[in-house]
Formats: structure tokens, sequence, C-alpha cells
């Protein structure tokens, strides 16, 4: 074990630099701020530690926000490098480095814990319940994915980024041809982030299978809580398969195996088909609740009921099975014959069925209804056209002799833009105006957001429709630069514009909440949107027991049709029972801390500090099977006490703004 | 939350929330489930691929294997003695046959980790060929799922000391009882298709 202190800081290159010091003074502004208002105990028993489903759910959609704008930086880096031919700006490693941590962060700190964090927010509240099955397991997820998440981004300040793609291929990515430390950042830290998804996987298996309240049978579950549990599911199915990848990716690169590699009869493209996988339906994994948050919103602000649920139900759990049989349509190019090529082709184009399903659903929800033109809604809208814009090239890329055509150029990364931004990052926008008054007690500014949805839209569509036309024209993704004879230039300018209008997109959002933090209306009601399910039946912001009685379901749509019969709306003070609840612990936050370590020192390949610091992980797992907390009760006071604060005197939930 | 206690049921099926925990790990085992099989696909992709160095036949000791094997499915056996004492509320004869399942455990262990050792010292590292590298690997997880096992009923065994049989500490023991017959499941994959197959190959 020889540490080489000079390697550990990047140095060099001025814009990394600007970033280590803009970083230390962003620390060093935090701690004091926090210091100075004196928060640390606040900041500890209120939100480090919680297990509160809404809380750690909130933790999830700030660190989402962050890595929101690391990985858009890293996007608008490639943007300003491609604006022009031959430009010096980035130097070819350095691209290759952003292009990398872009494709990581946007996939797997952006869109997924964004996705985790309004499950964690929204479904127990649908579901009727409490919390969730296993609430300090939710908080070791939200903080192994915190931890795997801040390991990979100190990679670019410290020993330098991983540069092989966010694919990794092999034999790129192995130490022969990547010697320095950049690619275990890779391989270790989305172990540490991968293991706390499948918790959070499980979790939810467990959590709608046995905690939804009484009367919600499995088919009155709202479609998010439907979309959680085939998602869930698909996390159990495929994140192992993820786990092994990159653990062989570790053996390979940390002690010498041959999995991947070139010699000794190692099989490069055997990580290609681990990775897809567990990559293809990784795409389902944050497209599923992403249409869940689709169908509530078009419901809601249609005031209709879902159409065609059943069908609905059927196509989510069609798209779950399929998507476990499309992977090789990543890599047609590696030869395996017209058969399988084919086979593969077929399940592919299978996939735009239920997809179809779900998209005229939703316009025959909103066929006859009463629209109403809210943000939200707004969102929705636009993801039916963009979405489909990005389906319809999927099924041109799924034909397995014409992907040759495509294969690995700026089309196809046009594409999954056009299938992920209407797909997840519209679905998040939506989802976050929808519910932000749930969480939080007050509305984003309509106003301010209508500049967010416009500009948002117009820069994401001017900047990804000219990349179609430079694939087909054969511009190849992931080069630094092109010449000025390719004719490329007028449409790289134009898609370098369109990033900019889409980074002021993402300005008006963070201004947004800004603003509506401070100034935004708190006399709201309890169910702005005049909404159809359960997370509308209590206040806002939730109580952190949810729910003072747990409601009874007798259809689907559980809230709209207690607001119709003028059911279950109030409470009388007899009703009230003790509730019992998870207590605090500070032991997830540890284990971040304690995998954050080991982590580090396996980058490094300190192998003996890693395993002391291994030592460290087992004894918290060992505290952990000695703690015999079980919680604590909520004495009826204090319940009557929070109940009378939102409710009006008869008992009713306060519906009206007063 | 609610402690719906139903005394109808096995101690460890009483509660809500120790029902949940055991479904819970169910869902768990089915991810384990994948695990191994990815580990057996790399293995069966590169099980031929000796690159120059030596194969299953050079390799394999049969017997060692045979007791490997026999030490893991009898500890199999008294695991599930075990959960029936469980069930008869005898801690005794619990604590007795879980004891005795982890001493088969660890002599497995003791069989592996010699077993490896010769390997290492026949010159067949885990960085030899790919077929080595599957070869280490999958045995390798298996044998620290077994490690680990094994660390992890200790510390139910000290909790069942402490406080005997309650629903939380039956349903501790319960949920490493399927931990380990799964691991023997495991196992008997790993025979069959590593070993024996490796052997007619």
């Amino acid at each position: 074990m020889d540490i080489r202190w000079n390697e550990i800081l990047i140095t060099g290159d001025p814009l990394i630099l600007g970033s280590q010091i803009a970083i230390l003074l962003t620390m060093i502004g935090v701690v004091a701020g926090i210091t100075y208002l004196k928060k640390w105990k606040w900041l500890w028993t209120e939100w480090i530690t919680t297990v509160d489903h809404k809380r750690i759910g909130i933790m999830y959609i700030i660190a989402a926000v962050l890595m929101f704008f690391r990985g858009g930086m890293d996007g608008l880096l490639m943007k300003a490098q491609t604006s022009r031919p031959e430009m010096g700006f980035l130097d070819s490693q350095h691209y290759n480095e952003i292009f990398t941590t872009h494709g990581v962060i946007m996939i797997l700190f952006m869109a997924m814990p964004f996705l985790i964090g309004l499950m964690n927010v929204v479904i127990p509240l649908q579901i009727g319940a409490r919390d969730v099955a296993f609430p300090q397991l939710n908080a070791l997820s939200f903080w192994l994915f915190f931890s795997g998440a801040m390991l990979f981004n100190i990679s670019f300040v410290i020993g330098g980024s991983p540069d092989a793609g966010w694919t990794s291929y092999f034999p790129l990515a192995g130490k022969e041809f990547s010697p320095g430390i950049g690619n275990n950042y890779y391989a270790v830290a989305l172990q540490i982030a991968g293991i706390g998804t499948l918790m959070t996987g499980i979790n939810f298996i467990v959590t709608i299978l046995k905690m939804r309240t009484k009367g919600m049978t499995l088919m009155r579950m709202p479609m998010f809580a439907w979309t959680t549990l085939i998602t869930s599911a698909i996390i159990v199915a495929a994140f192992p398969i993820f786990t092994v990848a990159l653990a062989l990716m570790t053996f390979d690169r940390l002690y010498g195996t041959h999995f991947f590699t070139l010699s000794a009869g190692g099989s490069d493209m055997l990580w290609a088909n681990l990775f897809w996988l567990w990559g293809h339906p990784e795409v389902y994994i944050v497209a599923l609740p992403a249409f869940g948050i689709f169908s509530e919103v078009i419901a809601t602000f249609s005031r209709k009921t879902l159409y065609g649920y059943k069908s609905m139900v059927y196509a989510i759990v069609g798209i779950a099975l399929l998507s476990m049989l499309v992977w090789v349509h990543h890599f047609y190019t590696m030869g395996s014959g017209a058969l399988v090529n084919s086979f593969f082709s077929i399940t592919t184009m299978l996939i735009a069925v239920p997809t179809g399903v779900k998209v005229f659903n939703w316009l025959f929800t909103m066929r006859k209804g009463r629209i109403k033109m809210t943000n939200a809604m707004l969102w929705a809208l636009a993801f039916v056209p963009c979405f489909t814009i990005g389906g319809v090239t999927g099924v041109m890329l799924a034909m397995g002799a014409a992907d040759y055509q495509y294969h690995n150029t700026l089309f196809l990364v046009a594409h999954f833009h056009y299938v992920l931004i209407p797909g997840v990052v519209f679905a998040v926008f939506a989802g976050l105006y929808y519910w932000w008054p749930k969480m939080f007690g007050y509305m984003l500014n309509e106003k301010i957001g209508k500049w967010h949805f416009w500009l948002f839209v117009i820069g994401f569509n001017v900047t990804f429709m000219p990349m179609f036309f430079l694939g087909l024209n054969g511009a190849v993704r992931r080069a630094y630069t092109f010449s000025e004879e390719s004719g490329f230039a007028p449409l790289f300018l134009l898609s370098a514009i369109g990033s900019v209008i889409l980074a002021l997109g993402f300005a008006a959002f963070c201004y947004n909440i800004y603003w509506s933090i401070r100034y935004a209306d708190r006399n709201i009601s309890s169910d702005p949107w005049d909404a159809r399910t359960l997370e509308w039946a209590t206040a806002s912001p939730v109580q952190h027991y949810n729910f003072a009685k747990l409601p009874e379901v007798k259809s689907l749509d559980a809230f709209w049709y207690m607001k119709k019969n003028n059911e279950g709306l109030t409470l009388k003070d007899s009703e009230i029972e003790e509730i019992h609840m998870p207590s605090n612990s500070g032991l997830p936050f540890i284990m971040c801390v304690a995998f954050g370590i080991v982590g580090f020192f396996l980058v490094f390949e300190w192998h003996i500090l890693a395993a002391i610091g291994a030592l460290g992980i087992v004894a918290g797992l060992i505290y952990r099977s000695f703690d015999y907390n079980d919680g604590y009760h909520i004495h009826v006071d204090e319940i009557k006490e929070t109940e009378k604060s939102w409710r009006n005197v008869e008992g009713e939930v306060h519906n009206h703004v007063s | 939350m609610s402690a719906s206690v139903n005394t109808s049921l096995p101690l460890e099926y009483q509660k809500e929330q120790d029902r949940m925990n055991i479904l819970g790990f169910w869902i768990f085992l089915g991810a384990e489930i994948v695990l191994f099989a990815t580990l057996f696909s790399v293995y069966g992709v590169l099980y031929e691929r000796y690159a120059g160095g030596p194969t299953h036949k050079d390799l394999i000791v049969i017997k060692d294997v045979m007791i490997q094997t026999i030490l893991l499915l009898t500890s199999s056996f008294t695991m599930g003695v075990a959960i029936f004492e469980m069930r008869r509320n005898n801690l005794k004869g619990l604590l007795t046959w879980f004891i005795l399942t982890l001493l088969l455990g660890a002599g497995f262990l003791f069989m592996e980790v010699n077993e490896f050792i010769h390997y290492v010292h026949e010159g067949a590292t885990m960085q030899t060929s790919a077929f080595l590298s599957s070869f280490f690997v999958l045995l390798g997880t298996h044998g620290a799922h077994v490690t680990f096992g094994i660390i992890w009923a200790s510390v139910v065994i000290i909790q069942l000391l402490r406080r005997g049989l309650t629903p939380v500490t039956a349903r501790k023991t319960f949920i490493i009882g399927l931990y380990w017959h799964f691991l023997d499941v495991v196992w008997i994959f790993i025979f069959t298709f590593v070993y024996l197959k490796g052997l007619v190959s």
C-alpha cells in the first residue's frame, strides 16, 4: 500500500481549480451558516436521524436537485465545447470525464432519487399508511445513496473522474486501458448507492403489499402506487445483476482477475451484457414511476377517473416483463447474428404496444374532461408529444438491421434524451408542482412556473431536435470536437443555444423555489387541487403520524369518493387512539459515513485501511441487531391538539381557504 | 405499525411487524437468487476459458468436496430441527441444534479455505485465467455468505440467551433459518454445475 499523496488532488486545470476553491468556500459557508444560526442540533434531530418517510423523501429530492445542477453543468460544458468546430475549451480527456459523469449522475443520482423521493413522500399517504414497512431501513437506503453520490461527486477534484462513459465498456474501462483510479470511483460509488436502491425496492414492495388501509384492494390503488410496486419489483430483479457486474469490475481492476479483460480468456462483451441486463430494466425503473405521476396529474386536472385503469395496470406489468427481454438491442453491432438480433428487435418493438396503450389512456382521460391548465398539467401535456417522438425514434432504433446505421451516433443520444427528459424530468417537475403543497404547506408560484415550463420545454427541443439530424448525417456521440468541413457546425451551434435556454428554465425553477419559500401564501387548503387520492385527505404539510384515524376506502379515487359522499371526512374526539411510531436513529447516518470511508479507501486501493473500515460496517450491523428500541406512542392529547389546528370546528377536513 | 397480535400463529408470525420482516426477507432472498444466478451465468460463459492454466480435472479433489457437501447439507437438516424445537417452545433444544448447525457450517468453511489454499499452492489463483476468476468469485461469494451467516447467527444466539424466546427473537431465528437453507440450495447448484460437471467435461 503506497500512498501517492501528490496524486490525490487534481491539479493543473483552471476549471477544476475553480471548482475546488468553490467547493471549499461553499463548505466553509455552510458550516459557518449552520453554526451561526445554531442549527446543528435541529439538523441532527429533525433531519439526519429522521426515519419519517416524508422527510427522507424531501432529503432525496434536495439531493436530486443538487445533482441535477451538477449533471446540468456537465451538459453545458459539453455543449460549450461542441458549439463551434475545433473548439479548445476542453481537451479530449476532460470531455471524456464530463460525458461520463453527466450520464451517471443524471440517471443514478438525479432521476432515481428524484422519483424515489416522491415515492417516499407520497406512497404511504396514498395507501393510507403511517410509514413504510421498515422506516430505519428506509433511512439507511437514503444515506447509502447519499454516500455513493458524494463519493462519486468528489472524483473530479480528488483522484480523477471516471472517463469510460456511463456504460463503462470493457476493455476501455479495465486497468489495461484506464490505469488511473477514476473508474474505481465508478465501480465503488455505484455499488454503495445500488445497495441502498435494492433495499428501497424491498421496502416498498412490503409496504404496498402489507400496509394498505382497510378497503384498499390492489385494484383500488392509485396508479402511482401501482407503478411504484412494479418498479420495486424490477429493482429487486435487476439491481443484483448490477451488483455482480460492478463487483466483477472491482475484482478486475483491483485484484487482477480476468472477467472482462482481453487476456487470459476474459470476455469484454460479458460486461456489456451484464450492464444492459440491469441497464435496460433501469430505464423502466425511472420511467414507470414517472408514468404513475402523469396518471395522477392528468386524472386530477381533467377531473375524471383515469381512463382504462385495468389496462394501465396490465400495461405496466407487461412493460416490466418485456424490460428484461430487450437488453441486446443496445449492442446489435456486437455481431450475434441475424436470429438473435431479430429476436431482440421484436421484443423491443413489442414494448411500444403497452406504452402506446398508456399514451392513449392518458389522451382518453383528458377527452371531455374539464381540463385545468395548472403547471403540473402543462408538464403532463408537454410530455405526451415529446415522449412520443422519443418512442417513435426508439422503434426506428429497434430495427436491428437499421441500427447499424444509427449506432453510436447523436441520433441515439437525441432519442434517449427525448425519452428520459419528457419521461422523467417532466414527470418530476409535474410531481413537484402537484405535491409541493402537500410537502410544505404552500404552493410553488404558478406564474414563475410558466417561465420555467416554457423555457425548459423550448430549450429541450432546441437542444435535442438538431441532434437527430446531426446523428443521421453521421455525427458520432462522445466525440469532443468536429471539423469545419463536416458541415455540422450550424446544428451544433443551434443545439448549444438550446442548452442555454434549457439552463435558464432550470434557473427559473430554482428561483421559483426561492420565491415560494419567501413569499408564497401559507394560508392554503389541505386539498388545493380538489384532488382524488388519499394523500390529500390529511393536513398540508402532513403531520408526522400521517392520519389521526386511518381512512377506509370504498372505491377507486378514494378521497374523491369521500368528498362526493361526505363520508369519513370528519374526526370525532372519541375516534382518536394512541399512535405507535418508530424512533429516530443516528445509525443510518453513521453507516453512510462508514461506507463512504471504506469506499474511498477502496477507490485508492488502500486495502488494509478499507478492511479496517469494513469492520466498522460490521460493527454497525451488530449494533443494529442488539437494538430493541420499539418506538414510542403519541398521546391522544397531542393528536387532538394537532388535528384541531388544521380541521374546522366540526372536525371536518379544512377544504376551503378562509 | 399497529400491534395486532394473533396468538394462534407460530411465535414469529404473531405480530404484524414480524410478518412484514419475514416477507421482506423472502423478497431479499429473491434478490439473492438473481445475484447467484448472475454469478452462475458468468461462470457458464467463462468455465472453459482455461487460458493454458489448470483445468477442473487438474484441481478438484472430489473426496474433500463430498465432505464439504455432507457437512453443509447436514447443517441444513440440523437447522430444520432447531426451528422445529423453536416451534415446540424448547429453547434448550433450539440452542443445541442451532449451535450444532454453526459448527457444521464452520467445518464447511474450514474445508473450503483449505481447498482454496490447496489450489493456490497448485498455482491456480483467481488471476490465472477467466475460468478461475469466475470459479473463485462464485465459490467465494457463497463462502462469504456462510461466514456472514455464522457471525449473524452468533449475534442471534446471544439474544436468545439473554431474552429467551420472544416473538422478536423467534422471528430473527426463523429468518436466519431461511437464509441458511438458501445457502444450502446454492451449494447444491455449485456442487452439481461446478464440481460434478467440471469432472465430466
